[in-house]
């Protein structure tokens, strides 16, 4: 596995959860994907910053609340997760409305950090332009 | 009448045109994605506060719940219903108009 090439992978989300399937297909390709040791970067843009909202309760609509999925990205080594402050300001949302999602750096200590970014419009553009594969989802 | 929305604000034009449609005295029900058309803080909060002058909105707590978001959440003067509330609004209006 070490002597293939490592491709840059972007997942780009752009569809809010629960009312159509998108981000529970997205998620479950991402972490089919993770098993493939490449090097993955996520995208919420849109109404896809909805699907990292904190607090998702399921107990009265009676679906599959899978928002709780997100927090093992970090374990599958996919903890680039960039959410595009633009759509976040449509939305009246800041970071503290988002789940609190981390992972362990192998590379400082097992320090624990935060997988979520937010970033401009361009910067998201100038992360597309580095990717080799992306999925839109 | 009864008018829903259950789509996304910023996905479709579906509650701007609900909205410029509803009549003095209508009721408009907002679920699953048409839900976020009742919160506070999005750039439809504006058009929506305008339209509670006219007609009454209603969100139902389910798909608000499932979605991460409360009743502290809503744009001031929007009613929450339950499941129940749903059929009743069904029930007392003769027509519905569903807005896809």
């Amino acid at each position: 596995m070490s002597e293939e090439i490592k491709k840059k992978f972007l997942y780009v989300n752009r569809k809010a959860p629960y009312g159509t399937i998108y981000a529970l297909e997205s998620l479950e390709v991402v972490l089919i994907g993770a098993a493939f040791d490449q090097d993955v970067s996520l995208a919420f843009v849109d109404d896809g910053v909805y699907q990292l909202k904190k607090d998702q309760d399921t107990s009265l609509s009676e679906m599959k609340n899978f928002s709780p999925t997100y927090r093992a990205l970090g374990d599958y080594d996919v903890n680039k997760l960039f959410v595009e402050k633009e759509s976040l300001e449509a939305r009246g949302l800041t970071l503290d409305d988002l789940m609190n999602l981390t992972y362990e750096d192998e590379d400082d200590d097992w320090a624990e950090k935060s997988s979520i970014h937010v970033i401009t419009r361009s910067e998201l553009a100038k992360l597309m332009e580095e990717q080799d594969v992306i999925l839109s989802f | 009448m009864l008018h829903t929305v259950n789509k996304s604000p910023f996905e479709k034009n579906s509650l701007s045109t609900c909205l410029s449609f509803a009549c003095q005295g209508s009721d408009v029900l907002l679920f699953e994605d048409g839900i976020y058309g009742a919160l506070k803080g999005t750039q439809f909060e504006s058009e929506v506060t305008e339209a509670l002058k006219k007609c009454q909105i209603y969100v139902l707590e389910a798909d608000l719940r499932t979605r991460g978001m409360r009743k502290e959440n809503l744009i001031d003067g929007i009613k929450m219903v339950d499941y129940g509330g749903f059929v009743d609004l069904t029930v007392n209006n003769n027509t519905v108009q569903a807005w896809l």
